[in-house]
């Protein structure tokens, strides 16, 4: 498998650039101990495996949630979900919504989603949640 | 490495067949020093791990391979284990089979799994042959040989499988361009491609070719020859475009076909061929919509589905396959104006100020509607009694747009009518997603009322020829009377062989008739979808972008500007014209051919324009939501199609002179006849006593009682749900509560702790040094902790479950006194020893 000295570096991968969660992808399946969230081709590797057609439901959400955990800490809290909203509705001025707006957004998404009511999105809701969704795998996926 | 808990994903044979042979090969290529016998033994692991271990025997059988090749490798000791170690082996073997099987679907990087998969498998390989016996050497390297060579060529032929998709890189473009809802369109096209393929096998295969080769050639029986008054112009274009002249007279249509039971060498019989490809295409097609229904509703989740919206919205919406910035974009705007108009809409549920101005409105609008979708079918009503008119006159003083009248109205209808039900649906002021549904809906009915209508007036001119038949019949009487009287005198009861077929009048044939309305239809839909197509987004297209730069206004974000591709409009059109050919496929048994060529054509030509003339949509509509919403129309419109042709085989009595069925008194009667002459006697008994009523009606009850008792279990099924989704929230908040209790009670705790060491740390002030002092102090606070903590119950360190905090620990920074925390901002994992641990560094 690939040594160390091969290394892709984040500006390499053009392929992501329209995708805002091209960041967290990177940083997500990186194992370089720099954490500059560069990938070698075994981290590649599990990236398009897990993004690819035939990787199972679990694996799949286990990796969404990874990716939309920005601060690591296990959970969805209201910052994680804050910058979740931002990096879905673009990075201009008129697409970004008013903060009324995201916080009855994310009261509503707590409301649905958080079953034990502490305020936070655990992995085990995380999955309840897009275990019932008919578009998630589809949409989670990528294809060279 | 621990167990992901609850994680086991779903692994099917294949799957784990493939992981395992990829590694190998990655093996293979990597290590290069794997001997063959190690590779076969991980082939034999994965072939045995597919059977679940529940018993040794299995094992034993497989262990009895493994003896002699273990032999030299492995330690063998079966005498040195006690049973309770062989009890505890037995064990570690299971888990460990396990975890190999359910390696697949755990989230782990892939190093980890190679690394856990080679670890497991040398310690099931090294422990297996303790288990058992030995056998033979040869028969057990044959039987690997042969399974390595069995997952080659299944991984090959899977390979091979998914390069012969059609068109597979063409809809990938598509789809990083436009998203999954656009490239839906094409994978539904697509799998219609494959269905047209396979009826036009059948109807091709069993029913065109035999007629072709076997059956008798052109012109040698009346049915088979163009008539003597249509001669001269039977091979102008003009007339074949119609489908008239010599392609009437051809394979392509019913009236070809001649009666006769068995023809050619082979005895195929043609009629009941006929009859049986017709209901098979049917049956087949039934089949293959249902079991795609099925499959489409097992995958999406079934149960609560809006329950779930706002967080799907945030968690789903993102379309990974997005590759081109422009789309991104679109993207973007079109989740923003999704978020807001959800939030909108949930606080507007609320206030509902003038509920009956918008309900005035919604009747006003659907009476409309109604009006319009009235309108139309008057409309083509009135034509096609027009165009009947002019086919008693004559079809050649009538100018090109009145032959055609027919068709091109309802083409007209349906690119104009839904224009005009998307103005009327503003009156309403419906959510778009319901305002879909209704233009939907809408645009459904017309279509079918168009062809309802169409085939009304078809039936009319079907009785028209029928009665005409009994004239002809008499006047064939009489001039075949004629021609005796003539040849009286030499052979009076042979037939008068020497007139030409061409010159035998001829009864009318009113299959062949529908067989040819059906084609000119679909020709017409076909032609209208392309010319729109070219003009309405090429045409504008290139206006857009050459006379942009001089035009007064911007073109291109202004009014005309580049379209957008229509997906439900496309697809609706895809499923009425399959509709058509599934009605018209009985009478002419070409309409699968030209759908397969259509098709084809249609595949290409709208990938190029979808590329190079629209823009990605503003609105970007989810496909799969709708999935299983095309296929229920598709399988009304297979339901209704099919109606008319059942009901004319059943009621209507073929024409005497022309078709496979002539003679008969009902088309149907062929299997009759079937039954009879083909099968042995007690056949058509059996079948006769299976046809009774006596025993259809009650085989009818029991499947009735059998969907109900379906039904019920269902609904029992997810009230169950419902009660356990309960019972976990409030098992969860009882669990809070109980947490927050104990917290609350170790905060207590602390807080005397604290008061308890500042007063000691007072009295000994005057006494002690200053290093000293620390170190009573700690150990009286530990002390105290200690025993505080023996009075309370220590709140149980649950593993894995989210680090809460208990109401905020006031953490002491003062030099003086050690807050002795016991909990740590973190997860609680420690033991309860820690706690005693005397804390000498500053806590930050």
């Amino acid at each position: 498998m690939g040594t160390t000295a091969s290394k892709l570096g984040k500006d390499l991968l053009s392929e992501y650039q329209s995708n805002p969660f091209r960041e967290r992808i990177c940083h997500v399946f990186s194992t370089s101990e720099d954490k500059d969230g560069s990938l070698t081709f075994e981290d590649f590797l599990d990236l398009l495996s897990a993004f690819s057609d035939s990787a199972t439901l679990e694996i799949k959400s286990h990796y969404a949630f990874r990716i939309f955990d920005f601060d690591d800490d296990g959970t969805l809290d209201r910052g994680d979900l804050e910058k979740l909203v931002n990096c879905l509705t673009g990075e201009t001025d008129d697409t970004r919504l008013t903060p009324e707006e995201m916080r009855q957004l994310i009261s509503n998404i707590l409301e649905e989603s958080d079953i034990d009511k502490d305020g936070t999105v655990n992995l085990s809701e995380f999955q309840h949640v897009i275990s019932r969704s008919p578009d998630f795998v589809s949409s989670f996926k990528i294809v060279l | 490495m621990e167990q992901e808990k609850g994680e086991t994903g779903e692994t099917n044979e294949k799957g784990k067949k493939k992981h395992g042979s990829a590694k190998k090969e990655e093996k293979e290529e990597d290590e290069g020093k794997h001997t063959v016998k190690e590779e076969a033994q991980e082939v034999k692991k994965k072939k045995h791990k597919k059977v679940i271990v529940t018993s040794s025997e299995p094992e034993t059988s497989e262990a009895d391979d493994h003896e002699d090749d273990d032999n030299e490798e492995t330690e063998v000791r079966p005498e040195s284990l006690s049973p309770e170690e062989l009890e505890k082996l037995k064990e570690a073997m299971d888990e460990r089979k396990k975890l190999i099987q359910s390696l697949r679907g755990k989230p782990w990087p892939m190093k980890q799994k190679l690394d856990t998969l080679r670890e497991s498998q040398e310690f099931v390989e090294k422990h297996e042959g303790a288990l058992g016996k030995g056998r033979g050497r040869k028969l057990y390297a044959y039987k690997v040989m042969m399974t390595k060579k069995w997952m080659k060529f299944q991984r090959d032929f899977e390979n091979f499988k998914t390069a012969c998709i059609p068109w597979e890189m063409k809809i990938k473009e598509i789809e990083s361009h436009f998203g999954s809802s656009v490239a839906s369109y094409f994978i539904f096209l697509r799998w219609m491609y494959g269905i047209n393929m396979i009826l036009f096998g059948l109807t091709f295969g069993l029913v065109m070719v035999p007629e072709a080769l076997m059956g008798k050639s052109y012109g040698s029986i009346p049915r088979k020859t163009v008539p003597r008054a249509e001669e001269a112009s039977a091979m102008d274009f003009a007339v074949l475009w119609d489908f008239g002249g010599y392609a009437q007279y051809s394979v392509l249509f019913y009236g070809y076909y001649n009666n006769q039971r068995a023809i050619g060498w082979l005895k195929f019989r043609m009629p009941l061929s006929y009859f049986l490809v017709g209901v098979g295409t049917v049956a087949y097609s039934y089949m293959v919509v249902i079991r795609t229904m099925a499959r489409n509703a097992n995958e999406s989740g079934i149960g609560d589905d809006n329950s779930f919206n706002f967080s799907w919205k945030m968690f789903t919406s993102w379309d990974y396959l997005i590759g081109n910035p422009e789309t991104a974009d679109n993207k973007f705007a079109s989740i923003t104006t999704s978020f807001k108009e959800a939030i909108l809409e949930e606080q507007e549920s609320l206030k509902d100020d003038n509920i009956h101005l918008t309900r005035f409105l919604r009747v006003l609008a659907n009476f409309l509607v109604l009006c319009c979708l009235a309108g139309s079918g008057y409309l083509i009503y009135f034509v096609v009694r027009r165009s009947q008119k002019f086919t008693l006159d004559g079809l050649e003083n009538h100018t090109w747009w009145e032959r055609n009248e027919v068709n091109m109205v309802m083409s007209l209808l349906g690119m104009f009518c839904p224009m005009l039900f998307d103005v009327i649906s503003t009156l309403e002021n419906y959510h778009p997603r319901v305002a879909l549904q209704w233009q939907l809906g809408r645009i459904f009915a017309l279509f079918l009322g168009n062809l309802y209508t169409f085939i009304i007036a078809l039936m009319d001119e079907i009785n028209i020829k029928r009665e005409e038949e009994n004239i002809v019949k008499f006047n064939i009487t009489m001039w075949e009377a004629s021609l005796y009287n003539g040849t009286l005198m030499e052979n009076s009861t042979a037939p008068p062989f020497t007139i030409h077929p061409a010159d035998v009048p001829r009864g009318p044939c009113w299959e062949t008739m529908v067989g040819q309305e059906f084609v000119r239809l679909i020709i017409s839909d076909t032609m209208m979808t392309y010319i729109t197509l070219l003009i309405g987004d090429f045409l504008r297209a290139v206006l857009v972008r050459f006379l942009n730069n001089c035009w007064c206004w911007d073109l291109e974000a202004g009014f005309p500007s580049y379209s957008e591709f229509d997906v439900s409009g496309n697809v609706l059109g895809l499923i009425f014209n399959q509709g058509m050919i599934w009605m018209g496929a009985f009478y002419a048994p070409c309409l699968p051919a030209l759908n397969v060529l259509r098709l084809h054509v249609s595949m290409y030509l709208q990938c190029w324009a979808v590329m190079c003339c629209n823009v990605p949509q503003e609105r970007v509509f989810k496909a799969s939501g709708s999935n299983n919403f095309y296929m229920a129309m598709l399988l009304v419109i297979l339901f209704l199609s099919t109606l008319p042709a059942i009901y004319t085989i059943v009621t209507i009595p073929p024409s005497f002179d022309c078709g496979p069925f002539s003679g008969k008194k009902r088309m149907f009667d062929v299997i009759h006849e079937t039954l009879e002459s083909d099968f042995p006697v007690w056949f058509s008994k059996v079948f006769s006593y299976a046809s009774n009523p006596g025993l259809v009606l009650p085989f009818i009850l029991l499947m009735a009682l059998a969907i109900y008792y379906l039904q019920s279990t269902a609904k029992s099924y997810k009230e169950a749900n419902v009660e356990l989704k309960k019972k976990v929230q409030m098992q969860n908040e009882e669990n809070k509560k109980k947490n927050k209790r104990a917290a609350l009670k170790a905060q207590l705790d602390l807080e005397e702790a604290r008061k308890a060491a500042s007063q000691a740390a007072e009295q000994q002030k005057n006494n002690a040094s200053p290093h000293d002092q620390e170190a009573n102090v700690d150990n009286g606070v530990s002390q105290i902790l200690h025993h505080g903590k023996n009075g309370s119950n220590p709140p149980p360190p649950v593993r894995g479950q989210e680090c809460y905090l208990p109401a905020p620990v006031p953490r002491t920074n003062h030099r003086g006194i050690h807050g002795a925390t016991g909990y740590r901002p973190g997860c609680p994992q420690q033991s309860e020893t820690r706690m005693y641990r005397v804390p000498s560094l500053q806590r930050h």
